[in-house]
């Protein structure tokens, strides 16, 4: 895998993002100059329109769609909203600007155009999402949450003043943020065989500290608790563009199984979207079963947490064998610990023992 | 007063009534606040002989036929007199003249215990101008400032029910309230009828058997009641077993109450004719409403002639919306007998009664809008509750046909009130159109990096086509507009006037011709006009004049066109 170049599927994406939003405009002059008033039409993202694929092992949107027409006085307004937002989105990406959610709330006051609330404003954003089919990353919204990745990779650039620089992501030793910068960075080369994603921050540091990327060859990746999107779609790159495995930690309970299910497969909220999620990669612990067998100081599970349980329990996400069986460890001890847990047993306990026989049980 | 409207309309003259009440003096000792009564029309006038019975006599009445009237038996006006007197202790006079050569002058007062009256003196003036009328003067004890509100009230809805009629009237402190006729139109006068058997009392049938030239019983059936012919006449006494033969005279009092009592019973009477009645048609309902109401909205409804107990009536219904019409924060309801107001007692009427059991929210009509009803019963009997005359008795006839009435204007009045609110929202609509569409087309243009946005004309315009334009005699062309591309176009018209109308209509071109596309219509000063057209048509104008000649209007008008 090393020495490898790989094509920036971030940079084909925007191409494609940007002749998308250009058709959108085109469509609406083509209808205007035919006496029509322009509509369009899109899959519909309530509910009971919200489907799990066991193919894609993600949610998609069904066939049911909406269709959204400057006819209407009442879809006149966020209609307009939504050619603006087109707009916007596509000035961001000829002039290689990023934008975050709330700036783009702010950002349209300067149109006369007005948002009630930025959940307005995010709502029409998902909707030219859903229209374009792409995520907003895709047109250079981020979002505010950051989160950070170490390791034996060299990137390139692309972000105008820095076009074509190149950087290893394990010069700097507090690991780099996962910003606009490095999701449209070209991914060059590495040594690294895998990719360990972690929950938490503490764990994310004792891990540089101890020299993990190197003893295990990996990557590592901080998700700051849920991983943000275009975190999700980093961890997808590494995995569908360098071929490495995935191996993410999170906390033993029922949240943190679900920040390690969303990475594999996504949200509901994210139905409309593909090309998100990791499916190959593998929930890697604190597993329920693991406060047993390694003796893990651990807490009652609270009633939330229970109900949490029940929850996931019937997801279709969650169907799969070590799901249903941590979870029913979990319903059955009524614990739960954390990441930081193994410093019971000395600081390097989880590098030294549990990461090993971990990563070995898995691979094997 | 109403004796006055009675003898203008009796003659079919249109009604001049002026009416000035002063202050005389205030008898500091006993507290007592005089005022001269002065009342002057243009009516037929009192035959000289009959002048000191009608004001100084009770009851002077020989009323063995009917028909409609204000006045039903010579009460009201001889009280007035007697209250005058007794308060005032002052005789009244009388001026009056049929339009002959002379004019007549008494001054009367009344012996109330003989029920006579007393001639103070009588004048005979010559009638140069040959003017007919009545004037009366009388002197009466008063509070004029704590009646006031009633009284101008009650001026107020006589003008509704008389719109032809011109009423002045000069108040104590010299203020002038006119209320001018805005129609020359009169009711016709009713037909005078004889009493339907349903409906008569062993009092007037004793009335009648005293004057009756009838020998048998067949005649008197025959020739004094409504609607009785030789065959009912006949197989009515059969009915009430008495014969033919025997003579109305030789009936005991016992025989009386029988016969009344078999005419109540007998169902085979043909039901009574309403050409005795005078309604006020529901074209003078309108006028008179609109006059003293100025509502926006007001629709009418006169219904069928109806009886109950042998006597006929029939209902009229008005409902107004808008306009001057205060709030109340309940319905307001004006009530009219025999086109007398009703002011007393509302709540004890069945008028009353009926529009609080109906559901105005089904009529659209939710609290806080300004309605106004108008019920309004024409009978030769008005089936009043109490000896006040002012409250209706729930006949359950009466109220069926008043119900009837207000549901019928109350349909039209939801009919009217929907209509106002899809103009309303499409009118939002249009401004929501105009204030979105060009920014579609702008950041669209943009997404293609267009320098000019595609024209949204193609699919939505406004043209303002007359722009405070004042209006002429003449009909006048608005600018036109280009419909061709529109599938639905939609004309506002304004008047902007403040007092005067204007005549609108809306005119398109077809093929070669221009043809109306909406017939001439009058707005009201401060009125406006929405109106949606489908159907295409190449050009569209606007056309207006004043309505009355040398009185302009300002029209403001624009016109919509829709693709879609």
């Amino acid at each position: 895998m090393s020495n490898k170049i790989n094509k920036s599927s971030a940079m084909e994406r925007k191409d494609i993002v940007l002749k998308n939003l250009e058709h959108l405009g085109m469509r609406f002059c083509e209808q205007i100059n035919r006496s029509i008033f322009p509509w369009v039409e899109m899959k519909s993202r309530s509910t009971d329109n919200i489907f799990y694929s066991p193919e894609l092992r993600q949610y998609i949107l069904g066939e049911r769609t909406v269709k959204r027409s400057s006819r209407i006085t009442s879809h006149l307004n966020p209609f307009t909203q939504m050619v603006w937002t087109a707009y916007f989105a596509h000035q961001l990406l000829r002039q290689k600007k990023t934008s975050t959610l709330r700036d783009v709330y702010y950002s349209a006051q300067a149109y006369d155009i007005t948002f009630e609330d930025q959940a307005e404003s995010d709502n029409i954003i998902t909707d030219l999402e859903t229209v374009i089919g792409y995520p907003r990353e895709g047109f250079n919204v981020f979002p505010e949450e950051r989160s950070a990745v170490f390791g034996d990779l060299t990137i390139q650039y692309t972000v105008p003043g820095y076009e074509g620089r190149r950087l290893n992501l394990s010069s700097h030793p507090d690991g780099m943020m996962i910003g606009p910068a490095l999701t449209d960075a070209r991914l060059i080369e590495t040594s690294a065989d895998k990719v360990i994603v972690i929950e938490k921050g503490a764990m994310f540091t004792r891990f540089i500290e101890e020299r993990v990327y190197e003893r295990f060859n990996a990557i590592l990746v901080y998700t700051a608790g849920q991983a943000p999107r275009s975190t999700r779609y980093f961890i997808r790159r590494l995995n569908q563009e360098l071929g490495l495995p995935v191996y993410i930690f999170s906390d033993a309970d029922p949240w943190g199984m679900h920040i390690a299910m969303v990475i594999i497969s996504g949200s509901a909220n994210a139905a409309h979207l593909r090309e998100l999620n990791t499916p190959d990669a593998k929930w890697s612990g604190v597993w329920a079963s693991d406060i047993i067998n390694y003796k893990l100081p651990s807490n009652r599970l609270s009633d939330i947490d229970i109900k949490r349980l029940h929850e996931l329990q019937r997801d279709p996400r969650y169907k799969d064998e070590l799901w249903q069986r941590e979870i029913e460890t979990f319903t059955k001890i009524k614990k739960k610990c954390e990441l930081e847990a193994f410093s019971r047993y000395g600081l390097t306990h989880i590098v030294d023992k549990y990461l090993p026989e971990r990563l070995k049980e898995l691979s094997s | 007063m109403e004796n006055s409207l009675d003898a203008t309309e009796a003659i079919g003259i249109l009604p001049d009534i002026y009416i000035r009440l002063s202050h005389d003096y205030n008898e500091a000792s006993e507290k007592k606040d005089i005022y001269t009564l002065r009342i002057v029309d243009n009516g037929s006038g009192v035959p000289a002989q009959d002048v000191p019975s009608a004001f100084g006599r009770f009851l002077f009445s020989s009323k063995y036929k009917l028909k409609q009237a204000r006045g039903t038996f010579g009460l009201g006006g001889t009280m007035t007199i007697l209250y005058g007197q007794i308060t005032s202790n002052k005789s009244v006079s009388i001026i009056s003249s049929a339009g002959t050569s002379k004019i007549y002058e008494y001054k009367l007062m009344i012996d109330i215990e003989r029920n006579q009256p007393i001639i103070l003196d009588r004048k005979v003036h010559v009638n140069k101008e040959q003017w007919h009328g009545t004037v009366v003067e009388l002197h009466l004890e008063g509070d004029y400032y704590k009646a006031m509100p009633k009284i101008l009230e009650y001026l107020k809805q006589t003008a509704i029910m008389n719109p032809y009629a011109n009423i002045t009237f000069v108040d104590p402190r010299g203020r002038l309230y006119k209320f001018d006729r805005t129609t020359v139109k009169m009711p016709p006068s009713p037909k005078e009828t004889l009493p339907h058997p349903h409906g008569v009392d062993v009092e007037t049938i004793q009335r009648i058997i005293r004057i009756t030239r009838c020998e048998t019983m067949l005649d008197f059936m025959r020739e004094h009641f409504h609607r009785v012919g030789d065959q009912t006449a006949r197989q009515f006494l059969k009915f009430a077993k008495i014969d033919e033969g025997v003579s109305p005279k030789k009936l005991g009092p016992d025989d009386l109450v029988k016969l009344v009592q078999s005419m109540k019973e007998y169902n085979d009477f043909l039901p009574p004719d309403a050409n005795c009645l005078s309604p006020l048609s529901e074209d003078l309902l309108r006028v008179g409403i609109l006059k003293e109401l100025n509502p926006d909205f007001v629709a009418v409804c006169q219904r069928k002639p109806s009886t109950y107990s042998g006597h006929p009536f029939i209902i009229e219904t008005a409902i107004a919306y808008g306009g001057k019409l205060r709030k109340r924060g309940d319905i307001i309801l004006y009530r009219f007998a025999n086109k007398i107001p009703l002011m007393y007692d509302e709540s004890e009427d069945v008028s009353w009664k009926v529009v609080k059991s109906i559901n105005w929210r089904r009529y659209g009509v939710i609290q806080d809008l300004p309605v106004a009803v108008l019920v309004h019963i024409c009978s030769t009997k008005i089936p009043y509750k109490t000896v006040g005359k002012e409250i209706v008795a729930d006949r359950p006839e009466v109220g069926r046909e008043i119900l009837n009435g207000i549901r019928e204007v109350a349909r039209q009045l939801q009919r009217y009130l929907w209509r106002r609110e899809r103009v309303r929202r499409q009118v939002r609509r249009l401004n929501v159109f105009s204030k979105y569409l060009p920014k579609i087309a702008e950041f669209s243009a943009g997404l293609v990096g267009l320098e000019t946005p595609p024209d949204i004309d193609n699919l939505y315009r406004r043209q303002i086509v007359f722009k405070d334009f004042i209006t002429s005699n003449q009909y006048a062309d608005s600018e036109v507009f280009n419909a061709k591309s529109y599938k639905m176009v939609l004309v506002q018209i304004k008047n902007k006037h403040e007092s005067n109308a204007v005549n609108v209509k809306v005119l398109g071109l077809a093929g070669l011709e221009w043809k109306e596309l909406l017939p001439e219509v009058i707005l009201k000063a401060g009125s406006e006009l929405y109106e949606t057209l489908r159907g295409r048509v190449k050009l569209l104008k606007i056309q207006a004049r004043s309505t009355i000649a040398d009185k302009e209007g300002i029209i403001e008008a624009s016109v919509d066109g829709l693709s879609e």
